[in-house]
């Protein structure tokens, strides 16, 4: 199956959604949409995504500016920091001498 | 974690940050604008009654569109609208009823075409999309003129329910105008629609701006008075088009307008086609509650 917006029978690209619920938090992925272009596609988020006053802030970004991590590679990609508990930082004890750590 | 957020500006990232609603500690705010104990004076619920009829006819119209827009965005963008003018609708119908002990309910499924007090403009079939959007722009630049304006009023429940609606009609002038731009100015064909649309919406705008003897009754807000003058509104309303249409390069028509006449309860043959629609389950069922 072809990623939405990628095939020919769909008009319009598609868009990831982020939005930024409050001051102080970071803009999370929410959703995706479809439009014409990213003006379009902010007003589009806008009325389907903060409806409820979910947000103070959106991004909209091209779907097909995202670059993804391959599904299938995961053993390679994200297995390889089993065991090597030396990365972190309670796998060290502390100096006698150290007072303010 | 029993790290504390008290000493912090910044709020705790949990589940209630993007949208996950606990709905029995969900706040909800009034539904309807101004304070819900004022009675209006005659004159003023038959002012209600011109700004309220407009929202509901246009409300109902553009429910329609409810999955017919051309993607589902749009079904939501337009959905979101009508819901904002249902709101509008219900405020000042509310507000109307008070003058007469009648309910927004009674005033919406009990009065028949002729009791109606809409302009024509309102009434003016969906069409194409390219209908649609040019009547939303219309309507859209006309309220945001009178509920800016309608803010100062001396009824303060009308002020109240402008101060609310202005913002909200804000967003639909600009979500008509970036829809205009990429219409006119898109294919042969979306411009060809938009031309037509243009030619046939276009003799409908100038009912919004007849004064009537009910306006001088209540006084032009610029007066200390209750209502916006229409007439005040013809030259902002008419520039902010032109400078729309320019941007769009589409000539301004040089069409007659129409007479109108629905302040006086004379109508477009649309309005009883929709009244039916839009009455017809109160009716069967009086009383029901949904």
């Amino acid at each position: 199956m072809t990623t939405p917006g990628t095939s020919d029978a769909e008009t319009w690209p598609l868009w990831e959604v982020f939005v930024r619920a409050n001051r102080g938090l970071s803009h999370v992925h929410v959703g995706s949409l479809h439009a014409p272009d990213p003006e379009m596609a902010l007003r589009n988020a806008r009325d389907v995504y903060t409806r409820r006053n979910e947000g103070v802030s959106i991004w909209v970004v091209p779907a097909a500016a995202i670059t993804t991590s391959d599904p299938d590679a995961r053993g390679a990609f994200f297995e390889s920091p089993a065991g090597k508990n030396y990365r972190h930082a309670s796998y060290y004890t502390k100096a006698e001498g150290v007072k303010h750590l | 974690m029993s790290k504390s957020y008290a000493d912090h500006d910044v709020a705790p990232a949990d589940d209630r940050a993007h949208g996950q609603v606990d709905v029995e500690t969900l706040e909800l705010a009034d539904e309807l604008a101004g304070d819900s104990g004022a009675v209006a004076s005659v004159d003023a619920a038959e002012y209600a009654l011109w700004l309220g009829d407009d929202a509901l006819v246009l409300s109902q119209q553009l429910g329609w569109w409810i999955a017919r827009a051309p993607e589902l965005e749009e079904d939501v963008a337009l959905g979101n609208i009508a819901l904002d003018l249902l709101g509008h609708a219900r405020s000042l119908l509310h507000y109307a009823g008070t003058a007469s002990g009648r309910s927004e309910d009674d005033l919406a499924y009990w009065r028949d075409e002729p009791e109606f007090r809409s302009a024509w403009l309102f009434e003016q079939p969906n069409g194409d999309f390219a209908h649609t959007i040019v009547r939303q722009l219309f309507v859209a630049l006309y309220l945001e003129a009178l509920y800016s304006r309608l803010v100062a009023s001396s009824d303060a429940t009308l002020a109240a329910i402008a101060a609310k609606a202005v913002k909200e009609v804000a967003y639909h002038v600009d979500h008509a105008e970036h829809w205009m731009l990429r219409l006119a100015l898109g294919t042969d064909e979306s411009r060809r629609r938009t031309e037509v649309a243009l030619a046939d919406l276009w003799p409908y705008l100038d009912e919004l701006f007849e004064d009537s003897p009910l306006i001088d009754r209540l006084g032009d807000v610029g007066d200390g008075g209750v209502a916006v003058r229409p007439s005040t509104l013809r030259e902002p309303v008419m520039d902010a088009v032109a400078r729309m249409l320019a941007q769009c390069e589409l000539d301004t028509p040089t069409i007659p307008f129409a007479s109108g006449g629905g302040r006086a309860g004379r109508h477009s043959s649309y309005l009883g086609y929709l009244l039916a629609e839009l009455q017809v389950l109160a009716r069967q069922h009086p009383g029901a509650s949904w």
